[in-house]
């Protein structure tokens, strides 16, 4: 019967992210052999030829590059969604919506590429002298703000679904008290939507996170401690994406690689998982 | 009460300033792009492939990148859809409202529809090396086609939740089973939005660059072969960005230009068809 | 009878985009008593209602005009401060919706916006519209609550504690128990008659029996046009248009 095997695909379908931990788990085994996940997340040693393979670096680059991502975006997806939901005519959500979702389909490598001749000039030449310091412009300050207009599109969505769940008429309640829309977006608005609005920063970090493309082109490749913003990074896709070509002439390196993606793989995966289950049941809680 | 009036008018400011910000941005990259781009181009670059000596410079063109894109794009989405449609088919007609697996499907895809690309293209190379395939047009289509697959398969189940259960249950009333209530009913109801989304997912498949890197590698070759490895527009971006010389890089704002359009035609074209199909569409 | 007048409108247009729901209308809302808005289902009774506090404001592509006195002053002036007009009125809705907060904050809520901050004095206002609102003797020992924990019925009683607490003078109801079980509804109709010594008080609702049991003052509206209006009395017994004596035997609706 056709539904049996579609049932099948569907099955199989919803089990891919399982399938793709296997799989990555599988294919890491040969360095987990030898070092445990805790001295290769932790230390900072990486030399491959060596057998040494630190990810430390590599991830406090991952880290910087999305914080700084996230403190850049979130305040202005924060007030634009707001304006956009709270304050704008029709017409102008209207006009400014397809805007935002030409920013989702721009490919990351435009991104980087707009950051290579744009904002990395930027930091080098105009930036970096304000604050008192010499950068090559290939910086975490550089990808993390082209990493913040990425991920514009995703938290705008998110922040104008969960503001849409709020009943007008709750709005209208404090209005009619005498509130101004500010007070009501202040006291009622903003107060309902910070569980949503959490999980709209989680999934953004996550999406920054994973991002390879610009931060490859952008963020410097230099494993170091970035001591500013100004400093280069190596964030840990960027050092997957560079070394594939290596993989196969080292001996355990692929299996390193393989273990990187995974425990890439295994953050994501659970920020998602549990920002999502956090959500349903918020929305549950509200239709009581 | 002035007090409020201002605090009020402050906000609102920082309001537009973000606003303007973001519109800015978007301007900016579109801008840069057209303007770089468009200095780099010509007909050769669209119609030639690299010939010797094309990274240091010489003569050639990205055709073997742009035609090896659109096949990978184009494998990838076909292979995507084989598994999308009847899976989005299952969880909307076959399935009733409020099933435990199908909660669970849609919840697992919209967790798989937030994983790096990269990742994508590192369980594609386990999967390559599985099948014993080498950097392939092949290898790289099945694993754009895993990267799209949830973004494909939620678009086409936004669309088909709208359907009203009325409607199939009219066509079961009639005696038609639910496999021939999903081909003579579902499809046409949908339609547009069965297009839109596979297009969407083209869209993203065409310029994904982490998830071709291991699995298609990059050739000056048109492609001819499923077999062989292919170039891509996102790859020979970031190859040619990153040569020293001038000449190769002004190369890269064309490839960048090219892409960013090819996309944009096919946005352009998912929202025709979509005001043209929705004649048979019941409201 | 002579009524001493609190609200006065005059030729009041309201259209949103092409459909006009309101037309032409000119009537009189009588001091300290309460005047029931009747009709058929959207027939524009709540468009008016919300006239009075220009709540009507925020939905997109609203037009309006004409004039809406309250005490001389227009409330409809281009000019004129949203907060202050809406200071005077309390709104009461179909549906609770408290404020996502305690209890005690869902009644200071207004105060405090306007600028109250003595803790003392948030105190005394809370329980003083507490008490009004009959609703005190059972939320006293929970004040910080959060307001979602009560009933539907208390949850209204709340909304009209939170709507006096700005000591508005005028107080509006749009179908204020349509979502209410019967002893919950008789509470807020008893409060109303209590309330009417110290307010206006203007109710929308489809309930005629509602409308006998509360109504000093009638106002009929059928599909955006007022029919008639006078004193209750007079509106059920002998009225004078043909449409008002239909409606009011039930032959239409």
């Amino acid at each position: 019967m056709a539904s049996r095997w579609m049932k099948g695909m569907t099955l199989a379908v919803s089990g891919l992210s399982l399938l793709m931990i296997a799989a990555l788990l599988w294919r890491s085994l040969p360095i987990l052999y030898d070092h445990s996940p805790l001295e290769l997340l932790f230390t900072t040693a990486w030399k491959p030829s060596e057998g040494r393979f630190g990810f430390w670096s590599y991830i406090i680059g991952t880290g910087w590059v999305t914080g700084v991502a996230v403190l850049l975006s979130v305040p202005l997806c924060l007030l634009t969604s707001i304006y956009l939901s709270e304050y704008a005519h029709r017409r102008v959500r209207r006009l400014i919506a397809p805007l935002i979702d030409l920013l989702a389909g721009i490919p990351s490598v435009v991104y980087g590429l707009w950051g290579i001749l744009v904002i990395v000039p930027m930091v080098e030449h105009r930036l970096a002298p304000l604050f008192g310091k010499t950068s090559s412009g290939y910086s975490v300050l550089a990808a993390g703000m082209v990493l913040a207009v990425m991920i514009v599109p995703l938290l705008i969505h998110i922040s104008l679904e969960v503001f849409q769940t709020i009943p007008r008429e709750m709005r209208e309640a404090s209005l009619a008290l005498g509130a101004t829309r500010w007070e009501t977006v202040k006291f009622v608005v903003l107060k309902k939507s910070l569980p949503g609005l959490m999980a709209a920063v989680v999934l953004g970090i996550s999406r920054a996170f994973g991002e390879t493309m610009v931060v490859l082109m952008v963020a410097g490749n230099v494993a170091i401690r970035p001591g500013s913003v100004f400093d280069p990074a190596y964030p840990l896709p960027a050092l997957i994406a560079n070394n594939y070509g290596e993989m196969l002439s080292v001996p355990k390196y692929d299996a390193a690689l393989m273990f990187a993606s995974l425990a890439l793989l295994l953050v994501i995966v659970l920020f998602n998982v549990v920002t999502r289950v956090v959500m349903m049941r918020v929305a549950a809680r509200d239709a009581r | 009460m002035k007090k409020r009036r201002w605090e009020e008018r402050i906000a609102l400011g920082f309001m537009l300033i973000t606003a303007a910000i973001i519109l800015v941005s978007l301007f900016w990259i579109l801008g840069t792009i057209l303007v770089r781009g468009v200095s780099a181009l010509n007909w050769s670059m669209i119609f030639q492939t690299p010939k010797g000596g094309y990274y240091l410079g010489k003569e050639g063109g990205i055709l073997n990148a742009i035609l090896g894109s659109l096949f990978l794009a184009g494998g990838a989405t076909l292979i995507a859809l084989v598994v999308a449609l009847p899976v989005a088919f299952y969880l909307n007609v076959f399935l009733r409202n409020g099933s435990r697996l199908a909660g669970f499907a849609r919840f697992s895809l919209d967790v798989m529809s937030g994983i790096p690309s990269i990742v994508f293209g590192a369980v594609g190379f386990i999967l390559m090396t599985l099948l014993g395939l080498r950097t392939s047009l092949l290898a790289g289509m099945l694993t754009v086609a895993l990267l799209i697959l949830p973004i494909m398969i939620r678009a086409m189940d936004e669309v088909f939740r709208l359907v009203p259960r009325e409607i199939l249950e009219a066509s079961f009333a009639l005696g038609a089973n639910r496999y021939e209530t999903s081909m003579r009913v579902m499809i046409r109801q949908c339609f547009p939005g069965i297009v839109t989304a596979v297009l969407l997912a083209l869209g993203r498949g065409i310029g994904d660059a982490a998830s071709v890197l291991f699995t298609a590698g990059f050739t000056d070759h048109l492609p001819d072969s499923l077999f062989r490895p292919a170039a891509t527009l996102p790859l020979a971006i970031l190859f040619q960005v990153e040569s020293p010389l001038p000449q190769v890089q002004k190369r890269a704002y064309a490839a960048a230009l090219i892409l960013t359009l090819i996309i944009l035609i096919i946005s352009l074209v998912s929202r025709w068809i979509s005001s043209r199909f929705s004649r048979h569409i019941i409201r | 009878m002579e009524y001493k007048t609190h609200i006065r409108v005059d030729r009041l247009n309201v259209f949103f985009g092409p459909d006009q729901i309101l037309k032409d209308i000119n009537l009189v809302i009588p001091d300290k008593k309460i005047t029931v808005i009747i009709g058929p289902s959207g027939c524009g009774k709540t468009t008016l209602l919300k006239s009075f506090n220009r709540l009507i404001d925020a939905v997109d592509g609203v037009r309006f005009s004409g004039s809406i006195f309250v005490d001389d002053e227009d409330i409809l002036e281009p000019k004129s401060e949203l907060t202050h007009i809406r200071k005077k009125m309390g709104l009461l809705m179909q549906k609770p919706y408290p404020l996502p907060m305690s209890i005690y904050a869902n009644v200071a809520y207004g105060p405090r916006i306007h600028g109250t901050r003595d803790k003392r004095e948030l105190d005394r206002i809370v329980e003083t519209y507490l008490r009004k609102a009959s609703l005190w003797d059972e939320v006293k020992d929970r004040l910080h609550a959060p307001a979602t924990q009560l009933s539907l019925g208390q949850q209204q009683r709340l909304c009209l504690a939170r709507g006096l607490a700005v000591e508005p003078e005028i107080i509006l109801g749009d179908e204020p128990t349509s979502a209410l079980d019967p002893r919950s509804s008789q509470r807020i109709e008893q409060t109303f008659l209590e309330l009417k010594n110290d307010y206006t008080i203007v109710v929308v609702t489809h309930i005629l029996r509602q409308a006998r049991r509360l109504a000093d003052y009638i106002v009929f509206l059928y599909l955006g046009e007022l029919v008639e209006h006078g004193p209750a009395q007079k509106m059920f017994e002998h009225p004078e248009k043909e449409m008002t004596r239909e409606y009011m035997q039930g032959l239409i609706s």
